[in-house]
């Protein structure tokens, strides 16, 4: 316990380090360019998913600054490479923020990075802008979840799957980490208890990541499939096991008009590294696809080509979060009229800017953001068809309406409440068990 | 050769769809052959077929199936790939092939050629699932009427299973008029399934000991049914069913036990080599195998459009890459490091770092596709109900072939007996005028070239990319130890039972538990007996 004391010690004489480091050369800072962190991972199992996010925010920045900066000032890139370590994302943020003092972040990929940065984000009151769909559970008042929330792209899912293809088994396989089992959590809870799906009918399947040996599970999933119901496979599978999984879907002939199998992580980059004649046909939920037909998209997708200077490039849905998060940020800035932390905070709440498919989003209280939904499928050239989208845009419910526990909490950041689990049953902050739990964990 | 087995084993849902889509069209082919006598516009039906949404376009396709019109065959097979896709001005082309970046096309409606197009000026008719199956049935009803008989035989096949009252008078009419044999058996074998579900004992025989999922759950209900001489027939042939049934579950869990088995056998025989025969830790063993993989890929990328001998070619040269590799790690780092496992250890793991690093700046931190050649890719049948995946097999037989030729090389050629001399007692070989140095770096050189081609072999399964290594290197010393250092065969049946004992575990515990226990297991294994399965004997292997 000395140990535990003495870290805390530290980690607070730090805290007053830095804090003093930033309140120094806070007058000198409003002339200078304004400093925004790219902190995705270059090396390393995710620099496959995360490098291009990096490539998309220097081209943001550098068509921002053609257009006259911010403010008037011009905006200067800081990137910084986590290699895939997830505790090295916690310290990356803490240089970027501490020692580089950029005045905002758009960064991580995988949960595990995003939770091992969130306590740096708060203790020193920074901006993270993250850009990927993840499991919901969550909400700090440093951190807009552009990505998508379960409901978002978990839920319309499954309900398309039910409603217009009328499956009544389902497969639920993820790999082995807290995004696919809280999103299955969240998915078994409501296909049993608001679709009336028994509980035979609902196989759940983990493997770790990158898994490659998929012989086993395709041939259970065909057994699972073959008791007369329509049966389709809700896979989070994540990253690059992905490639095996459907090469031996295909080779083990599951097309998609037997067993349809609906992916909320595979996106256009991760087919680029497959031969999808096979999988046409198969699904994908996002709330963007490089294929979706507007001028802004086309723009987009054009200017990206023109800056990777490949015109094999492909666009996808972290990327479009990333360019709707990057314009709500200078929205919030504009509307403040400055950098700092907390008038942007404050400012952001109510941004709306337009994305790629021809709509809006708007930033809600919660620190998510609304956004339309898309099913899409696999075509033989990489991209996705669309199929079907939801008619509106679907606001992002960061507690999930299906678990028992977090079912009473909100999150709502404005001014008089603010406050990330507020219990509405108790109207208490920090109501929930779970909340309660890690307070008295920390307590210790 | 691609085998979709599509029609045969589809679940009910897609075959709702089929029906739906089946009977709609069938009516319309036997309403539209009248029809068709009057004027068929058949640049109205083709226009039909681009436009409108999912739903127009269904009734589109049903028009077109019924027409009668010579091309709607031709049609909805463009449609179905893909091919069928609309030009700038309007018109509806078919492409000859949907990839490149200016295509072949003529004219949908009359055929009429228009020389290549860009593809950009070209948008495909899109299509969903309900689409795609609906076209595939309407084509094989098209196909019953097919001058071919193998082209008639095919669809009758694909209608198996998916055979409603409408289409049994059709099926009835064509078997009257149909002289081919192994056709009419077809469609005999098709009308079964509805001759049971109405009822008719007799029609159980045609399906005894068939593995189509649509006979065992007609059966199933069959068996069900108050009908006691029916009960009791369906009951007895799904009891023949579920044996065979059964027995080929076995045998296809050995071979994904066997097929696992042999990918752990070539990731970890060059290994087998470097390690157990020349006792060098490579941690960078792994990332020639990377090598092996990504020189299938540049082969790729020089020969397009033909997968295939690249793929041949990348065996040598993958061979070739990763030894060369292995010469200059050889020669560079590891000769400087001999019996100091510690610092070979780390210099070989930072050797890793930097070609994994070295791969991610020349070429890309992205995976590369590696295309699966036609004549690797689906499936083979090789009883009914039991098919393996060819790409698996081939791995399975290259393991094979790599194996014996490393046994041969080692027991056969005077490089493999200088090998066992240098490595049995260095001093006493080298007073016999072997020249120790020269043949650690031969030797070392052919273990890295193995790795390459095993890294050929694992291109065809999995993602080639910079960290690719970084799965196998643990699991092959894992094989190698297990196996005991030093010996090719204790290699060879380490990774193949480490392959089954996996794939057995796995439908129970789940594939993160069956690694695991795997794990523990080894560990236990190795405390009982140190040297592995097949330990080496002798007074060097004593010291």
């Amino acid at each position: 316990m000395i140990t535990r004391a003495l870290m805390r010690n530290s980690t607070l004489a730090l805290a007053i380090g830095t804090g003093l480091g930033l309140a120094g050369p806070a007058s000198a800072q409003d002339q200078g360019p304004i400093k925004v962190g790219i902190l995705h991972s270059l090396s390393g199992t995710m620099a496959i998913s995360e490098t291009v996010l990096k490539d998309e925010m220097l081209m943001l920045i550098e068509q921002q600054n053609e257009r006259g900066g911010l403010l008037g000032r011009q905006l200067q890139p800081v990137v910084v490479d986590p290699g895939s370590n997830w505790p090295m994302y916690a310290e990356q943020a803490r240089q970027l923020l501490a020692q580089d003092q950029v005045d905002v972040i758009f960064g991580a990929w995988t949960s595990v990075s995003r939770k091992a940065m969130l306590p740096v984000v708060e203790e020193l009151n920074g901006l993270l802008f993250y850009p990927v769909q993840y499991e919901g559970e969550e909400s700090s008042q440093n951190v807009f979840y552009t990505g998508a929330a379960p409901n978002q792209q978990a839920i319309p899912a499954v309900d398309y799957l039910i409603d217009e293809l009328g499956i009544e088994r389902f497969v639920l396989a993820g790999t082995d980490y807290v995004y696919p089992r809280t999103a299955n959590r969240i998915l078994e809870a409501y296909l049993k208890d608001e679709r009336g799906i028994a509980d035979e009918d609902i196989m759940i399947n983990y493997t770790p990541f990158g898994h490659s040996d998929w012989q086993n599970i395709v041939a259970q999933i065909q057994q699972f499939g073959s008791q007369g119901k329509p049966t389709a496979v809700v896979s989070t599978i994540n990253g690059d096991a992905n490639v095996p999984f459907y090469l031996e879907l295909a080779n083990q002939g599951v097309d998609a008009s037997d067993i349809p199998v609906i992916a909320f992580s595979v996106g256009e980059q991760e087919l680029s590294g497959i031969d999808t004649g096979p999988l046409v046909g198969h699904l994908a939920a996002w709330n963007y696809f490089q294929s979706i037909d507007t001028d802004a998209n086309a723009e987009f997708v054009d200017a990206w080509q023109a800056y990777t200077q490949d015109d094999a490039a492909v666009t996808n849905d972290p990327m479009e979060a990333h360019y709707i998060g990057f314009n709500m940020w200078l929205e919030a800035v504009r509307k403040a009229g400055t950098t700092d932390v907390d008038a942007v905070k404050e400012a952001i709440i109510g941004v709306t800017v337009p994305n790629l498919s021809g709509g809006y989003a708007a930033m809600m209280p919660n620190h998510h953001i609304t956004k339309p939904v898309f099913i899409g499928e696999i075509q033989d050239d990489g991209q996705f068809q669309v199929v079907w989208e939801t008619p509106s845009t679907v606001a992002g419910d960061e507690w999930s309406d299906f678990l028992p526990g977090s079912r009473d909490l909100i999150s709502d950041w404005r001014a008089p409440l603010r406050c990330g689990n507020l219990n509405v049953q108790t109207m208490s902050c920090g109501g929930s068990t779970a909340a309660q739990e890690a307070e008295a964990a920390l307590a210790e | 050769m691609k085998l979709f087995p599509l029609p045969l084993f589809a679940s009910s849902g897609a075959r709702l769809f089929a029906l739906l889509g089946l009977c709609a069209c069938l009516m319309v082919v036997i309403l539209g052959q009248q029809a068709h006598a009057q004027s068929p516009d058949d640049a109205a039906l083709l226009e039909s077929l681009g436009t409108g949404s999912f739903n127009d376009k269904s009734e589109a396709i049903n028009s077109v199936a019924a027409s009668g019109t010579p091309r709607a065959g031709e049609w909805l097979e463009a449609m179905l790939d893909g091919r069928l896709q609309l030009a700038g001005d309007g018109t509806l082309v078919i492409v000859a092939s949907t990839s490149g970046r200016s295509l072949e096309a003529r004219a949908a409606l009359d055929g009429a050629p228009m020389g290549t197009i860009e593809r950009r000026e070209l948008k495909r008719i899109p299509i969903n699932n309900a689409l795609r199956v609906q076209l595939r049935g309407a084509i094989a009803t098209l196909d019953l009427s097919a001058e071919d008989p193998a082209v008639r035989r095919a669809a009758a096949a694909g209608l198996f299973g998916r055979v409603d009252d409408d289409l049994v008078s059709l099926i009835e009419a064509r078997l009257e008029g149909e002289e081919d044999e192994s056709v009419r058996a077809a469609l005999e074998r098709a009308l079964a399934l509805p001759r049971l579900e109405r009822g008719d004992v007799t029609a159980i025989e045609a399906l005894r000991g068939s593995q189509d999922n649509a006979v065992r759950l007609a059966l199933t209900r069959a068996a069900q049914s108050g009908d006691a001489q029916m009960a009791a027939a369906a009951q007895q042939a799904l009891g023949e069913i579920e044996r065979r049934a059964e027995i080929n579950r076995w045998l296809q869990q050995l071979f994904f036990g066997l097929s696992m088995g042999s990918v752990l056998v070539l990731a970890a025989i060059g290994l087998a080599i470097t390690f157990g025969v020349m006792g060098v830790i490579n941690m960078a063993h792994g990332e020639l195998i990377m090598l092996g993989a990504y020189t299938t890929w540049m082969l790729q990328q020089w020969l397009p459009g033909q997968p295939g001998l690249a793929v041949l070619l990348a065996i040598p040269a993958g061979f070739l890459v990763s030894a060369l590799v292995g010469i200059v790690l050889e020669r560079g780092v590891i000769r400087y490091l001999k019996g100091r496992p510690l610092e070979t250890l780390l210099a070989t793991f930072g050797v890793s770092l930097i070609l994994q690093q070295l791969v991610r700046t020349m070429i890309s931190p992205q995976n590369r596709s590696v295309v699966t050649p036609e004549w690797m890719s689906g499936s083979v049948m090789v009883i009914d109900g039991l098919s393996l995946t060819l790409n698996r097999l081939y791995v399975m037989l290259f393991a094979a072939l790599v194996f014996l030729a490393l046994l041969a090389v080692m027991r056969a050629t005077r490089l493999g007996l200088e090998v066992r001399a240098v490595t049995q007692n260095r001093a006493m070989a080298r007073a016999m005028g072997i020249r120790a140095s020269r043949v650690d770096l031969l030797t070392f050189a052919l273990g890295s070239g193995v790795a390459g081609l095993a890294g050929v072999a694992l291109s065809q399964l999995t993602n080639v990319g910079p960290s690719m290594g970084q799965n196998y290197i643990i699991d092959s010393f894992m094989v190698v130890v297990f196996g005991g250092v030093g010996n090719l065969w204790g290699t060879l049946v380490a990774g193949l039972s480490l392959g089954i004992v996996n794939q057995w575990l796995e439908p129970w515990v789940g594939a993160v538990l069956a690694k695991i226990a795997v794990l523990v297991f080894i560990i236990l294994f190795i405390q009982k007996r140190p040297r592995g399965l097949f330990p080496q004997k002798g007074r060097a292997a004593e010291g």
